[in-house]
């Protein structure tokens, strides 16, 4: 009887969000015939009243589904909208172990079920180093001052409604935790693309340059060569930026993101903006900023946010998050449906621009092929890639390569820890392996 | 003419000098600082240790403030590893005399602590100065950071048990700090300006080089390392973290039996003891830095007073009754929530 079932269009593959066992091993065996069986047992669950006959079709055609025949709910019901109840499993996770104080540690962006490359500021990652507060912001205030009084002619206060007033600027860029992926220096330890790469955002940020406000307040650029930039939390955590970059305007004292204001724990009602840099830098709930004729050597850039290299020595200063790339679907800790086409899909960014180019292979890198990349292209921005793959169900090794507008090719495991030995913590931009097996699991694996 | 020509004199002197920076252009928005202002929020201390407050404060002082106020995270000796990474250890004299940690190359440290790291005493001052403690941030003065600091030296056994640091001697520790030669900036990832010219790293050079090869690149994959199967399952089911419909589905990694306690709602209760920094040191069911609820809960449930006394204890911090570690008062709690929390406890911590 079930072969004599014809085919209406897109079969529902399984009633649970997941394939049971025996349905992996049944993909595994080359069998498809499981899918109808559920489809079979679903339909019979769904149409049991109406005694509508699966074998006719789907029943979710053949019989209109509640939304179908009544009336829905009236506009403004909930005033500031929120996801649909089925995309529960989208949401920011912690990583068990990973940090004992949850002041201290960060949730990680589901990047398995995100697409194209802005992400939703309710989804953004989070690090905080002392917590998070809801600031009033009637109460925040931005003091921009110098080191000392020759490097700045006046240091001035502003508040919200002053920044406000400032012509701004809006801006699409990644930010990315100098940490991303750190769990994963010495073997594989995590499971799944969100705790791999999940310190990882994109969003329009709109903002006043910091540089409007410098000048403002009419900085000696000749003397003031860094920024000290200090947050307004219990913390107030504190970064030092090159003067270079604040000059060339892009970095931005920003209280907008993704058009509406910051949320809470990305640094309402202010945070600086710098991209390409490390997300610590990107000092939130910034309320004061410091020029300087030196760097300052804050805790955040002397004992943590630094990189332990094999001759013992640490690296300082290291700031930029080179070129670096991931296939997010699929992705570790997912099954694959069924033999046959997928989009292979995922993200690549630089530190040091645009996106010129992003590899895919799938056969663990002995060779690649040429990604489309989806428009737009932005400097120091999230760039979204795809390419067309038909799994055979035999196993596979997928892996994304990024290529930047400098030329730089993302490197392997292999040539990273060659450099940079396994203890670095921060800033691996190796390329990312996922194993895929005969069931259709893909798991996370490291090729050298 | 002659005082017309000096009249555009004037004003080009006047265009050149404000030709760099365009001063003052935002009529009306922001405000000049005021010193007090300045100096209320500009607390910052540099390696060159500009910024940083006069002051001064005893190993003893330092002792006495660190067991109050410290010692609940990072044990007494500065060497708990339970709520944050150690602040001392693995340093040796030998370390102090090169200005290098030995074991950060040897591969004989177990773990990297705060002194074998840092290389700018002044960065530990200023931490100390604008977040510690933990619950009550900017709350120490001067004095009091010189003290805490000079005990943390002592414990690494920098200075002698008698030693007061002050603002006249920092700059003689800093010439002691073991991993004071540990830094290189020697790199391409600072966006700003090199060395060469007066800044940081080398210019923006990557230290890889990979190349695009695209067919026929290596003649077999070599996997280095694969998922460990307690990492399969650590981070809950991942079947319910993928969407449910789609390409792909979650894989299912946990029992149905594990997976429910999972999806159980968090009480009340968890909810305001995680919120307010409890589950930092106490276990529900075991002793972290302090006693497990399940202890707790089993010393007092029979004494008929155990809500009030319990209620004042967590407001006020205690030590003595569970061991040497003390636990740091609460007082950033209202009172209903101090109640709410004690009666969860006593309840059993569901």
């Amino acid at each position: 009887m079930v072969d004599s079932v014809k085919q209406p269009g897109r079969l529902r593959p399984a009633p649970e969000n997941f394939l049971s066992e025996e349905q992996i091993k049944a993909v595994g065996a080359g069998r498809r015939d499981f899918l109808r069986k559920s489809f079979l047992a679903a339909g019979a669950a769904l149409a049991a009243p109406m005694a509508v006959r699966a074998s006719e079709g789907d029943p979710n055609i053949l019989q209109n589904p509640e939304w179908t025949t009544s009336l829905g709910n009236p506009v403004a019901m909930r005033p500031y909208g929120s996801p649909s109840k089925y995309e529960s499993q989208v949401i920011r996770r912690e990583s068990p172990g990973l940090a004992r104080v949850a002041g201290a540690s960060v949730s990680f962006a589901p990047l398995q079920s995100m697409f194209g490359i802005i992400t939703p500021s309710g989804l953004h990652f989070e690090r905080h180093h002392q917590g998070w507060h809801d600031i009033d912001p009637s109460r925040h205030r931005l003091m921009v001052n110098g080191s000392d009084d020759s490097l700045l002619k006046q240091a001035k206060v502003y508040t919200m409604d002053d920044l406000m007033r400032l012509p701004p600027v809006s801006r699409i860029h990644f930010i990315e935790c100098g940490a991303n992926t750190g769990l994963e220096w010495g073997n594989v330890a995590v499971p799944t693309v969100q705790y791999t790469h999940g310190m990882l955002s994109c969003s329009e940020f709109t903002g006043v340059p910091l540089k409007t406000l410098l000048e403002d307040c009419g900085v000696d650029y000749k003397k003031a060569r860094y920024v000290l930039a200090e947050g307004a939390d219990g913390s107030s955590m504190t970064r030092t930026i090159p003067m270079e970059m604040v000059e060339s305007g892009e970095v931005l004292v920003a209280y907008g993101q993704n058009g509406e204001m910051l949320r809470p724990e990305n640094g309402y009602p202010l945070r600086l903006v710098v991209p390409g840099v490390q997300g610590v830098s990107w000092v939130k709930w910034l309320r004061r900023i410091e020029v300087g004729d030196k760097p300052y050597a804050t805790k955040d850039e002397a004992v943590h946010y630094i990189d332990l290299l094999p001759s013992g020595l640490h690296r300082q200063y290291s700031s930029i998050q080179e070129a670096k790339s991931v296939i997010t679907t699929p992705s570790g800790g997912q099954t694959l449906l069924d033999k046959g086409f997928y989009n292979v899909s995922g993200l690549a960014w630089s530190g040091r621009g645009k996106i010129k180019q992003v590899d895919v292979s799938f056969d663990g890198g002995i060779n690649w092929q040429t990604a489309r990349i989806e428009g737009p292209v932005q400097n120091k921005a999230l760039t979204r890639f795809n390419i067309n793959w038909v799994w055979d169900g035999k196993p596979a090794i997928l892996q994304s390569r990024a290529i930047d507008e400098t030329g730089f090719v993302q490197p392997t495991y292999g040539q990273l820890r060659k450099v940079r030995g396994t203890k670095s913590i921060y800033h691996n931009n190796a390329i990312q392996s996922w194993k895929v097996i005969e069931s259709g699991e893909v798991s996370n694996v490291q090729v050298l | 003419m002659f005082r017309f020509s000096k009249t555009i004199l004037v004003l080009a002197l006047f265009s050149a000098s404000t030709a760099t920076v365009a001063f003052d252009n935002f009529k009306g928005v922001g405000r000049p600082a005021t010193p007090a202002e300045v100096k209320a929020w500009d607390i910052d201390v540099r390696p060159d240790f500009k910024g940083l407050p006069k002051g001064s404060g005893s190993v003893d002082r330092g002792q006495e403030l660190f067991e109050e106020k410290c010692a609940s995270c990072h044990g007494t000796f500065g060497e708990s590893n339970e709520v944050f990474t150690p602040l001392v250890g693995g340093t040796t004299k030998d370390d102090m005399k090169t200005g290098r940690v030995k074991g950060l190359s040897s591969g004989e440290l177990p773990q990297r602590t705060t002194f074998t790291k840092v290389a700018t005493i002044s960065t530990v001052f200023d931490y100390i100065q604008r977040a510690m403690p933990w619950t009550a941030p900017k709350s120490l003065k001067p004095d009091d950071v010189y003290a805490i600091l000079a005990y943390m030296l002592n414990l690494s056994e920098m200075v002698p048990a008698d030693f007061v640091l002050s603002d006249k001697n920092i700059a003689d520790v800093q010439k002691m700090l073991p991993n004071r030669l540990g830094m290189t900036t020697d790199h391409g990832m600072w966006p700003g300006a090199p060395a060469s010219k007066g800044g940081i790293g080398n210019g923006g050079k990557p230290d890889t080089s990979n190349k695009a090869c695209m067919k026929n690149c290596k003649p077999e994959v070599q996997i280095g390392s694969t998922l460990p199967d307690y990492a399969r399952t650590a981070h809950g089911e991942l079947a319910e973290q993928s969407r449910s419909f789609g390409p792909v589905r979650g894989t299912k990694t946990l029992g149905t039996a594990a997976a429910a306690p999972a999806a159980a709602a968090v009480s009340p209760g968890m909810a305001l003891a995680t919120k307010s920094g409890c589950m930092a040191c106490h276990g529900v069911n075991n002793k972290i830095v302090g006693p497990g609820f399940n202890e707790v809960q089993a010393r007092y449930k029979d004494q008929p007073d155990a809500e009030t006394r319990l209620v004042a204890k967590v407001k006020a911090g205690g030590q003595g009754v569970w061991g040497a570690v003390p636990m740091p008062p609460n007082s950033h709690l209202s009172d209903a929530d101090l109640t709410t929390l004690v009666k969860w406890i006593l309840s059993g911590a569901k």
